[in-house]
């Protein structure tokens, strides 16, 4: 394997995994705190179980997602020294501001899982909601030093030089909000409707239905509202990305040759070298009012772009329509819930709603993954948007290939234990919360 | 504003040493327990570190996030290369960190436990030796950035007598820093006893590869004595880490509950201020060339000036409530 492959891959894989454990570390410490605050109102057990069993899960994922974090830290200087050399001082305000956000998440999470019984309970109730707000203030962060290699900003290009550097305002960069937002937005949905979706399928299973059924309605209305809020954050981003990074939206729309009322490819097979997409359903005009919010407008294609500059297609394209795909349809299993909850109350008792939730399990996760795929693929050939190659910051030991296979391994079984981990604890939840 | 990001910087470094130390340490007990005491050790490891760990480990990404952003050739000569060991480091933290988690939230409690157990132990002796073997590179002069080899470059770059020596003396002092940490920690005789035996056991260990590093350090020409001996302050602390040592010792042995946590950490401290003030302001040496200093490798002033705010604020957070969760779950008021 080449050995800049290999570096692309590890990194891609390393945020890969750490993503999903990110996301849960950051969204599930809110549901605990919601049912947290059920139990301390209302006095039911059944919430506190719930909280409890949520926590171990947290507890599980936060550890995984702190050692792959810290493994990122050192893993942007492992495979992008080059990159590092001259980036770490303009984007790094945010990682020093996160690196304060991670530590107070940790100092919090160790009050709140051991703390229950030890301390005023609204104290070990606030500091269950520390991990949450912190966690989010963490991923904000992070994805503002990642919107920043799509929106460099903060410091005058010249010669090859670094210059006037400004570390806030390469924080506050064009791209941070639209990402940072989508992102959240994003988590929550995914974690909503995985934590939901293992629920709804105790309760179709009839066990514990009690506890799985106030469980399941507090994460399916996280997730529910997420999934209806991020079609809006999606469109703000689509139109933000056709200002900043036309190669980008040009390669996710599989969009060849500029051309005015330019029509939205959906599905097809993009072929690069004669450009030109096979068996696509086009809607005319739909990429131009996506883009630009006007049927007509014009939207810059990939002929535009110096070959060399072009980022790859098939992957951006196919990773983009199976982003939006599944959102469409965690969309519609959102409004279908909303209308069970206001007009059809019957349909919360029949087993089609909660199985569509099952299906829904990995399906925001899937979505995650890919929307970074685009963010991450879309962004190449740069690492740097439009002033460093990624080519030009790898690392120049040899061999990358080997840790890439080690890290691989690793970050399978941890997978694999992970999910071992989980079915363990939901099989174990009879014996563990139903004592009389 | 960059004399406070240096002194964040020492600051956490010594501060993941001694928590963060104590922490692998508390795995290294583990592997030297005999199969009698090991599950009592590990019970009350658990109870003491479980809280904790996470935020023990915390001092580790502050170091690599100051390194990164304030003196960004520092972090990336590191990067290069110590590859190896750093991505072994990675592994040993990676395994380390899941496995106690798993053991412990692993609702049901079988034979995957010693798996756990395991691997935590063996991640808990890994992990800081190579933490050793990267200081004692970076500090060794055996990174060569002019190397025309792999070899030479990425691989020499570490491993040498000298810092696997300091690799060995690292597990010594990691392994001191739980006896002594857990001591406080449990109110049964036998078992204070039996840590008790345990530091002595790791001093004498630590003395022993000090000398071994001392060693080292004449057959691979690395100026430690100089380092440790060539200044009046260090001398001082050299000293007074003596001195307190035997004091530690008498403490131990008429199993007397003195200060010995502030001892043990003082003696840390005193270490690393013997062996950075010589050194400093540079903090990597390399092979035929001038070494990396703090001053030279310096990011923009506003970058510098942005680092030491957040730094400022964070730690204006971070400081009260971690020391309430270690007073909360800690012994530390017996002290």
């Amino acid at each position: 394997m080449d050995d800049f492959i290999a570096a692309r891959s590890q990194m891609a894989l390393s945020l890969g995994f750490h993503i999903v454990f990110a996301c849960i570390g950051m969204i599930m410490p809110f549901f605990m705190a919601v049912s947290h605050y059920k139990y301390l109102k209302t006095g039911n057990t059944t919430y506190r179980n719930i909280t409890k069993a949520w926590s171990k899960g947290v507890a599980i994922f936060f550890a995984t997602g702190a050692v792959s974090g810290t493994m990122l830290s050192f893993e942007l200087g492992l495979l992008w020294p080059r990159f590092m050399l001259h980036a770490g001082p303009i984007f790094g305000m945010p990682f020093s501001l996160e690196g304060t956000a991670f530590f107070i998440e940790a100092i919090a999470l160790g009050f709140y899982l051991y703390g229950w019984d030890r301390f005023n309970k609204w104290f070990h109730w606030i500091t269950g909601v520390i991990v949450g707000v912190s966690g989010l203030a963490s991923g904000i962060l992070v994805v503002a030093a990642n919107a920043w290699m799509n929106s460099p900003a903060g410091f005058d290009y010249a010669d090859g030089r670094y210059l006037n550097i400004d570390p806030i305002a390469a924080m506050f960069n064009k791209a941070w909000f639209s990402q940072s937002l989508h992102m959240i937005i994003a988590a929550v949905a995914a974690t909503g409707f995985a934590v939901a979706g293992v629920h709804a399928l105790m309760v179709l299973r009839k066990k514990n239905v009690a506890f799985h059924t106030k469980a399941f309605r507090i994460a399916a209305v996280f997730a529910c509202v997420a999934a209806l809020l991020q079609p809006i954050s999606g469109d703000h981003s689509a139109k933000d990305v056709a200002k900043r990074q036309p190669a980008k939206l040009a390669a996710m729309e599989a969009h060849f040759n500029t051309q005015t009322s330019a029509p939205l490819i959906l599905g097809g097979l993009p072929d690069e070298k004669t450009g030109t997409v096979k068996y696509a359903l086009e809607i005319p005009g739909g990429l131009s009012f996506l883009a630009h919010g006007n049927f007509k407008a014009e939207v810059t294609g990939l002929n535009a772009i110096q070959v060399q500059n072009r980022p790859p297609v098939a992957i951006t394209h196919f990773a983009f329509q199976m982003m939006v795909g599944l959102g469409m349809f965690m969309c519609l299993v959102a409004v279908l819930y909303f209308i069970a909850i206001w007009k059809k109350r019957s349909w919360l008792q029949q087993g089609w709603l909660l199985k569509l939730f099952v299906i829904c399990v990995p399906l925001g996760y899937l979505a995650v993954e890919a929307g970074w795929t685009v963010t991450e693929v879309g962004r190449q050939p740069w690492i740097m948007y439009g002033i460093m190659r990624t080519r030009d910051a790898v690392t120049p030991m040899p061999g990358v290939a080997y840790t890439f296979y080690v890290f691989t391994s690793i970050y399978l079984s941890l997978s694999l234990i992970v999910v071992f981990l989980l079915y363990r604890q939901v099989k174990m939840v009879p014996f563990l919360y139903d004592k009389p | 504003m960059l004399y406070v990001v240096m002194a964040f910087l020492w600051a956490s470094i010594l501060l993941y040493v001694i928590m963060g130390g104590a922490d692998f340490g508390a795995g290294i007990l583990e592997f030297f327990s005999t199969p009698n005491s090991k599950p009592k050790t590990q019970k009350i490891l658990y109870e003491a570190i479980g809280p904790v760990w996470e935020a023990n480990h915390m001092w580790l990404i502050i170091a690599i996030v100051i390194l990164f952003v304030g003196f960004p050739s520092i972090y990336t000569t590191m990067s290069i290369y110590m590859h190896i060991p750093l991505a072994i480091m990675l592994i040993g933290i990676i395994a380390r960190g899941t496995a106690f988690t798993f053991r412990h939230y692993d609702a049901v409690h079988d034979s995957m436990q010693r798996v756990y157990s395991k691997i935590f132990m063996y991640a808990s002796v890994l992990t800081p030796f190579f933490l050793g073997i990267i200081a004692g590179g970076a500090v060794a002069g055996t990174i060569d950035t002019s190397a025309n080899s792999y070899v030479s470059a990425y691989i020499f770059s570490w491993l040498g007598f000298f810092p696997v020596s300091v690799g060995f003396f690292t597990i010594a002092i990691c392994g001191f820093m739980a006896a002594i940490f857990i001591i406080g920690e449990t109110d049964n005789a036998g078992d204070k006893k039996r840590f008790t035996d345990k530091a002595k056991h790791f001093i004498i260990g630590a003395l022993v590869l000090a000398v071994v590093v001392f060693i080292a350090a004449m057959v691979d020409g690395v100026p430690l004595s100089h380092w440790l001996f060539g200044n009046p302050i260090s001398i001082a602390c050299m000293s007074l880490a003596g001195v307190s040592l035997i004091w530690l010792w008498i403490l131990l042995s008429r199993e007397s509950t003195g200060p010995l946590r502030t001892i043990a950490g003082a003696q840390v401290t005193l270490l690393l201020v013997a062996i950075t003030y010589e050194h400093y302001p540079v903090l990597i040496n390399l092979k035929n060339a001038k070494g990396l200093s703090l001053i030279d490798a310096q990011g923009g002033p506003k970058t510098i000036m942005s680092l030491g705010i957040a730094l400022l604020a964070g730690s204006g957070f971070i400081l009260p409530f971690l020391y309430y969760l270690l007073y909360s779950f800690t012994n530390y008021e017996r002290e």
